[in-house]
């Protein structure tokens, strides 16, 4: 078909996939958690029992993206009846195919309907569970593609671009800044040659939220990279994902081949003038590669370091042509602004946090998954409600967000709503998406020493605050959780934080103090309970103190 | 090019579109603290001591990588900023074993200059006394990591000004390393010229003809800036 997809040819796709539906689909997780407790080998027994029982006409076993409660995987969910068995094994799958039948089963079941799924609002996991993410047609099923379709032969690249600035849509790879400025901006600048870049980096420690979206509908993240491209008039498009995510790389150089063999991507999409060409990059695993000069650096092939800014990518980005660069998540968004309308979007979130947020959610909690909220979700209901609290009796401490350029806000503090600017005034930040509850057990020194040692691994090295300025700090927090510091350790602590803060190249070295500005904030006398006293007695911070001289 | 008006430290000045917030105070004899820079190589904004405090923005801006622009007003030497320069050179010292009094280029140091420059008279920090060797297999070059503040002028001067493309950077954080090749022993390589202007480059004593002791590694930086001059003008005579 190459080249010449039409409406026409994508409705009768559509038709096609709607009318093969089967009455029972038993929708087995295959992201990459429930993968690692076999649940390919849980597909496998359901499919071959299907057989054996001679239901094939009418069950069909289907492979999906995350089912979202990770931590009762493996998970199948059954349809119509939306029955959500959990911790299956290979062995305990037929069983499921007898309860289709109304025999007793001895699977572990979870209510489909209770708080940490009912209080999920879906936009970019819509698809996420449902859908075969390695199949284009059931894609094109939902309606994927159908907004690349209509923006292509409806709209003009400004009228795109305007429905992502009313959209009111805001970057979710951590900073949230506006996707509709920048669009315009990268729109705007000067250039015949133009690019786009997905940044798959996520390189938190526990984040998963990008690498599930990849690996539960990548064409979502295609699609909406090529109406970016076409809004900003860009014809190559790169994604960058990390080595570490096999899976998520494997389903995307999948949706790549189908998309690119349907006509969906290549030269003359919806025979349109418009051509859009798109190739993965795998990054080695450097944190800092998620920052985006050091991403682009990595993309033309350097070592993957950051520069300073200005000049912005989209003046100035890969090869020295205008680049945008969005996050995984903020594609995805994309496809059903536009098939939904700018307003529907504006209407859900806050005054100036629009639509939803995917978190992973993690740590002390009963709960542990994926799960996606309008913006503005009190962060209690997110872990008393959706996460159940902490587990065996526990109190929630703190909630952490942001990962290592994030903060710790404290259970007092639960009640606020989770927008870009409620978590900044509190010391945290949205982040991507990283969310570790932490519960009385934690030592919330330990907590920052954890991020600091993370930080000061991954580090580029390139600007000497950041390099030698997380070492120190690194060191100060072990010498305090050793009992061996006193009060002037802590006051060097924190005027390196002030430093390494305020003079460092790139984000990374700008963020990295966070963690320990935030635990010092609401939970300094943790780090007094550890001084030691002042053997040179008290001295103002000032002071020089005997120290070796300079040799 | 236009002439755009700004003032450093209270001077009115005017300079060259294009030039950057170093070059305009340079030229009103305003000096501001660099390390990583080095006039004929491209600015990297990597070693943080020429950063300055720019009127109407929130962030110190490194001045040798920062573009002037029209009315902009430029602070240089303000407490928190001086503040700063000494904190970044103290954990430069507690970061490797620069010990001044055997090193090669003691007095012809420009950390240690600096160091003195910025008032910075002892160090609070614990040391961390890397265990790090030192390359002496290049017959008229060594290399003593022990001093290195991988300020990247070697990395520059090889590829942008020799175009040998020998030095590198390897690891990151604190294991950053400066390298020859594919980490090979400098001695090995087979891209390096040993035209030696890297060890003209470097600021420490991290870099040194061989032969040198302590305090004589004196560098000939007029030669690098012939070169970068002949380049960009031409005199070449072929
Ligand atoms: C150290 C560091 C790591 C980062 N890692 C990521 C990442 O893994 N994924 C991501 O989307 N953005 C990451 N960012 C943010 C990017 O630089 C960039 O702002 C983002 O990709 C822009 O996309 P957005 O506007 O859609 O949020 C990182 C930034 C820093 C400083
Ligand atoms: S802040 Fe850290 S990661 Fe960023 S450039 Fe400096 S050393 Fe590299
Ligand atoms: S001597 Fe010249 S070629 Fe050899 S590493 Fe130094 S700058 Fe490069
Ligand atoms: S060897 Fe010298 S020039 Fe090279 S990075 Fe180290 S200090 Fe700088
Ligand atoms: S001289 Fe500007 S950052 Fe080093």
């Amino acid at each position: 078909m190459g080249g010449l997809m039409t409406l026409a040819d994508l409705q009768q796709i559509k038709e096609r996939e709607l009318a093969a539906q089967k009455k029972i689909v038993l929708r087995c997780c295959l992201a990459a958690g429930c993968c690692s407790s076999d649940a390919h080998g849980v597909k496998e027994r359901l499919e071959k029992a299907v057989a054996e029982a001679g239901l094939h006409h009418d069950v069909e076993v289907r492979g999906v993206g995350c089912l979202k409660l990770c931590c009762a995987g493996p998970l199948v969910q059954a349809d119509p009846a939306g029955t959500l068995y959990t911790h299956v094994t290979p062995e305990s799958a037929p069983s499921i195919i007898a309860a289709l039948r109304g025999d007793q089963t001895a699977l572990t079941q979870t209510d489909p309907n209770a708080a940490f799924f009912a209080l999920q609002h879906s936009i970019v996991l819509a698809h996420s569970g449902r859908i075969d993410p390695e199949r284009i047609e059931a894609y094109i099923a939902v309606d994927g593609y159908a907004a690349l379709l209509n923006a292509l032969t409806e709209l003009d690249p400004k009228s795109v671009l305007e429905t992502v600035v009313r959209s009111g849509l805001r970057g979710r790879g951590g900073a949230g800044f506006p996707t509709g400025l920048k669009w315009g901006t990268v729109a705007k600048s000067p250039g015949a040659k133009k690019y786009v870049i997905c940044n798959a980096d996520e390189g938190d420690p526990g984040a998963f939220m990008d690498r599930s979206v990849l690996e539960s509908d990548p064409h979502a993240v295609l699609e909406g990279m090529a109406i970016a491209a076409y809004a900003v008039g860009a014809d190559q498009g790169f994604i960058y994902v990390r080595a570490e995510y096999p899976l998520a790389i494997a389903r995307l150089q999948t949706a790549i081949k189908q998309a690119k063999r349907l006509g969906l991507l290549g030269s003359g999409i919806f025979e349109s003038p418009f051509h859009f060409n798109l190739d993965l990059r795998i990054g080695a695993g450097a944190f800092v590669c998620g920052e985006e000069t050091a991403l682009m650096a990595s993309v033309e092939g350097q070592r993957g370091t950051p520069r300073p800014r200005p000049p912005f990518p989209a003046a100035s980005g890969l090869w020295g042509c205008p680049t945008l660069i969005n996050n995984v998540e903020t594609f995805a968004n994309i496809p059903p602004i536009l098939r939904h309308g700018a307003d529907w979007f504006a209407g859900i979130g806050t005054l100036r946090s629009k639509g939803t947020k995917v978190f992973a959610l993690a740590g002390k909690i009963k709960n542990t998954g994926l799960i996606e909220v309008p913006m503005g979700t009190p962060l209690r209901t997110i872990v008393e409600e959706m996460g159940g609290g902490a587990p065996d009796g526990g109190r929630i401490k703190a909630v952490q967000t942001g990962g290592p350029s994030g903060g710790c806000i404290p259970a007092h503090h639960l009640d606020t709503p989770v927008d870009y600017e409620s978590l900044t005034t509190l010391g945290s930040i949205m982040g991507s998406g990283g969310m570790i509850v932490m519960d009385d057990s934690t030592r919330m020194v330990d907590v920052a020493r954890f991020f600091m040692e993370f930080c000061m691994d991954e580090s580029c090295g390139k600007c000497i605050p950041c390099r030698a300025g997380t070492v120190q700090m690194h060191h100060l927090l072990e010498k305090i959780l050793a009992r061996r510091a006193t009060a002037r350790d802590l006051a060097k602590l924190e005027e390196l934080c002030d430093l390494v803060q305020h003079t460092s190249l790139c984000g990374l070295g700008q963020t990295a103090p966070n963690p320990v500005v935030s635990t010092l904030r609401f939970f300094r006398a943790e780090y007094d309970e550890l001084l030691q006293p002042d053997p040179h007695g008290p001295r103002p911070a000032a002071a020089s103190a005997p120290g070796a001289t300079v040799s | 090019m236009a002439a755009k008006t700004l003032t450093i430290d209270g001077k009115q000045l005017s300079a060259e579109e294009g030039a950057t917030v170093l070059q305009a105070a340079a030229e009103a004899g305003v000096k501001i603290p660099t390390l990583c820079h080095l006039e004929g190589l491209h600015d990297i904004g990597a070693c943080r001591l020429c950063l300055v405090e720019v009127a109407g923005g929130p962030k110190l801006l490194p001045a040798c990588t920062t573009l002037i622009t029209e009315g902009m007003e430029v602070t240089t030497a303000s407490e928190r900023l001086k503040n700063y320069r000494r904190l970044t050179l103290e954990l430069l010292f507690a970061e490797r074993n620069h010990v001044c009094a055997v090193c090669v280029a003691n007095g012809h140091c420009e950390l240690q200059t600096l160091a003195g420059q910025q008032g910075l008279d002892h160090v609070r920090y614990d040391y961390c006394f890397p265990p790090w060797e030192v390359d002496a297999t290049h017959r008229l070059f060594g290399m003593d990591h022990d001093r290195c503040i991988l300020c990247q002028r070697c990395v520059r001067v090889c590829w942008d000004i020799e175009g040998a493309g020998t030095k590198h950077v390897s690891g990151r954080g604190g294991k950053a390393k400066i390298i020859s090749d594919l980490d090979d022993d400098w001695g090995d390589s087979e891209t390096c010229t040993a035209c030696g202007k890297c060890v003209q480059a470097c600021p420490t004593g991290a870099l040194y003809h061989r032969g040198s002791t302590v305090g004589e590694m004196v560098r000939d930086r007029s030669k690098l800036e012939f070169l970068v001059n002949a380049r960009e003008k031409k005199l070449w005579s072929v």
